[in-house]
């Protein structure tokens, strides 16, 4: 195979002869003329979260977010709970990138308070609300009940976030806690919903238990087939156990 | 220090589908073509790729594809008695980026205005009188169906739209939209096979004696070579449609249409990567030397060009219109000016009917996978009786079943708990969507100007939107949604839930990226920034190519229109304009 | 110029002949130029984005790096101060201007076949290229491999010289297919396989031949692995326009139909495909065992949720857009080199007048273990009729391996 010798005649290109693709070493500009450009081994996929250890929150926020998503996805007959599915670990490493900083937002002031039809005009970004607002959280269960959220029963938890939700809690520090709680409840969802690559999502556990096959592509075969239920499993971005044969 | 670059024939700002269409016929005709995009290349293989489109937190909730705001966003209010506050976030509507532009990622409906749609004003006027719409600054668009139909013609065999045909030259068509202008044939692919929810909400139409029909469609329904001799492949309803690239070439883009062709010319060039930051002018300001740009490496560029086409997306077209100076912008108080003017959006409402029994597979969708009934659309039926000009079609196109944005519930339902999994389980599958995309009439005081506080990256001001749904388009919308409750009724679900659009438009949550105007056609120079060819009125060697020209919304997604006024302005520079270079076409 | 400085001197020498000599010269300059467009000259000489013929980019070749030289008639960096003597010397010999020996990387073993009336067509369409200077220093071998003398020794073992000779007993059409395949055409170069010393093992002429990863399939008219499915009809097709209803072009063979199969005439591609459809390989090759049965099972759920989309369920593809796998010649090659750098990096198809539409497949190195590679590759190899042998998991990652490197 790659022992032997091979004479070479022509070196493989991987465009047409007169292409041409000047790219200047400080600038992504490109500028394109004569072929539509390609480049072998080309690709730019997600990568994988590696679950262990908190990379954003200390250890008590983490755990008082492990908690909150274990609440808003509860472990029961459906499915296992916000917690195992990996919620925590999917909102720790979103808050870590581009989500977090609010990089691609426009973040440039004044900020002025606005309408409810002119989205949110705050200054922190998401990390540091999650750093506020949690904080908040604790500090005004210490105050009211003497415990924090972790050491309250899982129905006074409960309780607690409805209330939050309706926007019926005065948290500290200006945090205000329905906008907050919105906030918590999007970031859940998206992991237990999202693609296992982003550490959420266990074993595509929310999508096996909705019935949605996840990253497939072709379902020509079904198409027709209505009110059918469709048979194959879900498979995500990094594939599915039947990919590798047992003990491959 | 601008560096001087050579000179190009045409120079095109942005590399979307009016881009790619330009530039494609221009090159036929020899000229020198150099398309400047602000975002990157994008080809389907290295940026669409199989294994990983399909991610919809990425693609759908991060949005990786579209502009974003930091680069470019707008400031919007309701009304001119507000404080316009910056959207430092898109939300309401998307706007795309890269080449392709939101051609990309759309979903791919593709339809014809009427000829009713065109003479909106006359032909209002004389079936309900000028009191009716009054309050309305509606306008001719100057243009004709029959004018309009052989570049719709053109732009659908280059797409490959499927779908079929309601009128084809006068002739009715059983199975196609009774209420369409005629065409000169049908339509290059027939419709595509249908799932069960847009198959069952036809099936109720037709049994209440209205007249629904496939949605035509820029997903493929077969393999399909268009006139250029691209080849696009059969969509396989995977259900990543819009907010996605396509993964294996079935959904139209000037990637999957135009751009193979385009890219081997040797006298095309493109540079991604930089953004235009005006369009510079001759003293006098009567006509365009070229453009200056700024690239990735924050360097700039002066590029010299005799012809200067904008197809950087409708808003983007009227923002560079501002800040080069070019035409005077709008004054609602005034009325004077043109650029800005006619501002208009896309009235929606949604309806969703919930069923016990039934298993929809809301992950087999496409785009564009669905049916319509156009029975209560713009002027189609009598408004004698009613309170409102406009109307809506009303779809059946269930386009995804992802689970982050799309897992109905009945109303009522907890956001979370076990209550709320156990809903969420049961409605994924079960619930059937469908919704009202209405017509979105111009008024005195929704229009584009500059925004005088917020600035962009580069300090020039930010386009300022004040707009809100007036009040002739609410009392449409809730109209349509009394015509959808009549549906969802007979479709018979255990229940439905029907959600209506209020005055005071949100700029939060999505409702449509089909942003109209602001740089508007016509045949009145006091009334309209550029004539029926799309050519600046008062710079003739500049030329506005978008939705942009719309002088209001009809209850259409837009593409189809935009890609046949770009078809026609390519007419009218290949075979009139360039006889005589920078004269108007139209004597004002 | 040069050619007008000809065309003056011999209208001045021969006023007898009056316009009809620089009529005939414009016509050996086109024949030349058709002749250029069958030896695929700018395939090697020319960059991407460079001037034509004016030096190519450099041949890694195991021994170093050899770069095409500038062949333009420039007088300092190309041939600007050869004769054609010179050029028909080099071109049947190895031998170039001033006795420097050259490397087979240039295919003169292939072009020995050339006749001389195509040989001065050829030379005299070279003459007319614009002139380029640019300075390539062709060499680039390690010592002491870039003593050119050692190619004295490799000619003597693996080299004759000589012209084409035709076959009386088979048809015009069919030598003259075979004369463009053996000569100007070179196919050998790539499809040929190799000996140790690099030249090609003319028993196994055409029967496929690796190259920098990619597996030049067996062209001979093997029903297993060759051409034996494909009508004459289209492989014409297929070297005209890149794509047919068995194959779409890409990789190295992409360059060849966009620079030279898709510019030659209708007859021309006749002949060949009449020539290569003649060469039976008589090797009877056993029909390869099934493969296990759990690899059937994982290559199918690999290929159901990475390849269906494009080359359909049944593996019928779609047009000229997604090759068909089944039925598909180098799906059946007995090399899996380039099956297994498709899937990993991707590919690339041709882009011709009538077939522009240039679709590429996406890579999936990122994505798939060389164990999943492999189990999908067995999978294609050993459905809807097709059968070849298994793909092991070390084989995919020898050629991750020189795609990452």
């Amino acid at each position: 195979m790659s022992e032997r010798y091979r004479m070479n005649r022509r070196l493989f290109l991987s465009s047409v002869a007169m292409l041409t693709v000047t790219a200047p070493a400080v600038s992504l500009a490109r500028t394109i003329s004569g072929a539509l450009p390609w480049e072998p081994m080309a690709s730019d996929p997600p990568t994988q979260v590696t679950a262990g250890g908190w990379q954003f929150f200390t250890p008590q926020e983490a755990a008082l977010v492990e908690a909150i998503v274990d609440r808003l996805v509860p472990h029961d007959d459906l499915s296992i709970g916000g917690k195992e599915a990996g919620c925590a670990v999917y909102i720790d490493r979103q808050l870590t990138g581009a989500f977090g900083s609010s990089s691609r937002l426009y973040t440039q002031g004044p900020f002025l308070p606005g309408l409810p039809t002119q989205g949110y005009q705050g200054e922190a970004n998401p990390a540091q609300r999650y750093r506020a607002g949690l904080a908040a959280i604790d500090a005004f269960l210490k105050q009211r009940d003497g415990k924090t959220f972790v050491e309250l029963k899982p129905e006074d938890q409960d309780a607690f976030l409805t209330a939050m939700e309706a926007g019926k809690v005065e948290l500290p520090n200006s945090v205000k806690a329905a906008g907050f709680f919105a906030l918590l409840l999007q970031n859940t969802m998206e992991g237990f919903f999202a693609d296992p690559v982003y550490g959420g999502n266990k074993e595509m556990v929310s999508w096996r238990m909705l019935g949605f096959p996840g990253a497939r592509y072709d379902y020509r075969d079904h198409v027709a087939k209505h009110n059918q239920p469709y048979p194959l499993p879900s498979v995500s971005i990094s594939g599915r156990p039947e990919w590798l044969s047992k003990g491959a | 220090m601008t560096r001087i670059l050579p000179r190009k024939d045409v120079v095109i700002v942005g590399l979307g589908w009016t881009g790619a269409i330009l530039a494609n016929e221009l090159t036929d005709q020899g000229l020198d073509v150099l398309a400047i995009e602000r975002g990157p290349w994008r080809d389907t293989a290295t940026d669409f790729n199989i294994g990983y489109m399909q991610d919809e937190l990425r693609y759908s909730v991060r949005r990786d594809l579209f502009l974003q705001p930091v680069v470019e966003t707008m400031t919007m209010r309701n009304d001119p008695s507000q404080t316009a506050l910056p959207m430092r976030d898109f939300g309401s509507f998307l706007p795309g980026n890269g080449v392709g532009g939101a051609g990309v990622h759309w979903n791919g409906h593709t339809w014809r205005f009427w000829d009713s749609d065109f003479k909106i004003k006359s032909n209002l006027t004389n079936r309900y009188g000028a009191a009716r719409i009054a309050d309305l600054q509606v306008e001719d668009w100057g243009v004709t169906g029959a004018e309009m139909e052989p570049y719709y013609d053109q732009f659908e065999y280059l797409a490959g739209i499927s779908g079929k045909a309601g009128n084809i030259k006068g002739q009715l068509q059983q199975g196609g939209n009774p209420f369409e202008d005629p065409r000169s044939r049908d339509y290059p692919n027939p419709p595509m096979d249908m799932t069960y929810a847009p198959t069952l909400f036809a099936e109720t139409g037709r049994s209440m004696g209205l007249h629904p029909f496939p949605t035509p469609s820029a997903n493929m329904s077969r393999a399909y070579t268009n006139p250029l001799g691209v080849t696009l492949g059969q969509c396989t309803f995977c259900g990543f449609c819009e907010r996605f690239g396509c993964a294996n070439y079935s959904k139209s883009s000037a990637q999957t249409t135009v751009l193979p062709v385009l890219m081997k010319k040797a006298n095309f060039e493109v540079r991604t990567d930089s953004e235009v930051l005006h369009v510079d002018l001759h003293t006098g300001g009567k006509s365009a030397r070229g453009v200056t740009y700024i690239d990735s490496s924050g360097e700039e560029f002066f590029q010299p060009a005799d012809l200067v086409l904008l197809c950087a997306y409708g808003l983007h077209n009227v923002r560079l219109m501002m800040l080069s100076g070019i035409g005077r912008i709008y004054d609602p108080g005034s009325g004077e000016g043109t650029v800005g003017r006619n501002y208009c959006y896309q009235t929606n409402a949604g309806t969703q009917v919930f069923f016990d029994d039934k298993n929809f597979n809301p992950f087999i969708a496409a785009g564009a996978l669905g049916q319509t009934i156009d029975d209560y659309n713009g002027d189609a039926f009598d408004h004698g009786p009613l309170d409102f000009v406009g109307g809506a079609g009303i779809n059946c196109i269930p386009t995804n079943g992802r689970p982050i944005g799309t897992r109905p519930t009945v109303p009522g339902t907890p956001k979370w708990g076990s209550a709320w999994k156990k809903a969420t389980v049961q409605g994924y599958k079960s619930t059937l969507s469908f919704s009202s995309q209405g017509s979105s009439y111009a008024t005195r005081t929704n229009y584009l100007d500059l925004d005088p506080t917020y600035k962009d990256r580069f300090g020039r001001p930010l386009m300022r939107m004040t707009f809100d749904f007036p009040d002739n388009d609410i009392r449409m919308s809730n109209y349509l949604c009394d015509r959808m409750e009549e549906i969802a009724k007979k479709l018979g679900g255990k229940q439905y839930a029907v959600g209506r659009r209020k005055k005071g438009w949100d700029s939060v949550p999505y409702q449509s990226t089909h942003n109209t105007g602001g740089a508007i056609m016509g045949i009145d120079p006091k009334r309209s920034a550029v004539n029926t060819y799309l050519q600046s009125w008062d710079v003739p060697n500049l030329f506005v190519i978008g939705a942009s020209a719309f002088p209001q919304n009809a209850g259409k997604n837009p593409t189809g229109t935009v890609g046949a006024l770009a078809f026609r302005a390519a007419d009218a520079i290949r075979n009139h304009y360039l006889r005589n270079p920078g004269a108007p076409l139209v004597q004002a | 110029m040069k050619t007008l400085a000809l065309t003056f001197a011999t209208g001045l020498a021969t006023l007898a002949l009056g316009p009809a000599t620089a009529a005939d010269q414009a016509d050996q300059i086109i024949r030349g130029q058709y002749q250029a467009v069958l030896g695929d000259c700018v395939g090697c000489h020319t960059r991407p984005g460079g001037k034509s013929l004016a030096g190519g980019p450099p041949l890694e070749t195991p021994f170093g790096a050899l770069v095409p030289p500038n062949i333009t008639p420039d007088a300092e960096t190309g041939i600007g101060n050869w004769s054609e003597a010179d050029f028909h010397n080099m071109m049947k010999t190895g031998i170039g201007h001033d006795g420097v020996r050259l490397y087979p990387a240039m295919p003169y073993p292939a072009y020995t076949k050339m006749t001389d009336p195509d040989l001065s067509d050829l030379w005299a369409y070279l003459t007319t290229v614009e002139p380029v200077s640019n300075k390539v220093e062709a060499n680039q071998l390690p010592f002491p491999l870039n003593i050119r003398f050692s190619m004295w020794g490799w000619n003597l073992l693996n080299f004759s010289e000589g012209g084409f000779a035709p076959d009386p007993s088979k048809s015009a059409e069919w030598n003259r297919g075979a004369y463009i395949v053996q000569g100007a055409g070179h196919c050998g170069t790539c499809h040929t396989p190799k000996s140790f010393l690099g030249a090609d093992q003319d028993s196994v002429f055409l029967q496929g031949a690796s190259l920098q990863g990619w597996f030049a399939p067996d062209i001979t008219n093997s029903a297993r692995s060759g051409l034996g499915k494909w009508s004459e009809d289209d492989l014409v097709k297929y070297l005209k326009t890149g794509v047919n209803a068995h194959s779409i072009a890409s990789g190295p063979m992409a360059e060849a139909v966009e620079n030279s199969t898709s510019k030659m005439t209708d007859a021309d591609l006749k002949a060949v495909a009449v020539y290569l459809k003649s060469l039976g390989s008589d090797t009877v090759v056993a029909a390869p065992a099934k493969p296990e049965q759990a690899r059937m099972v994982t290559g199918e759920a690999v290929y159901r949720d990475n390849c269906s989309a494009c080359h359909g369920g049944d593996g019928a593809g779609a047009g000229a857009l997604f090759p068909a796998l089944a039925g598909n010649s180098i799906v059946a090659q007995g090399s899996t080199e380039t099956l297994s750098r498709l899937v990993l990096a991707g590919s690339q198809a041709v882009h011709t007048a009538n077939a522009p539409t240039t679709p590429a497949m996406p890579s999936l190195a990122w994505r798939l273990k060389d164990q999943e590679v492999a189990d999908v590759l067995t999978y294609v190899r050993n459905s809807w009729g097709n059968a070849a042998s298994e793909v092991s998991a070390s084989e995919v990652a020898a050629v991750r391996k020189e795609l990452t490197q």
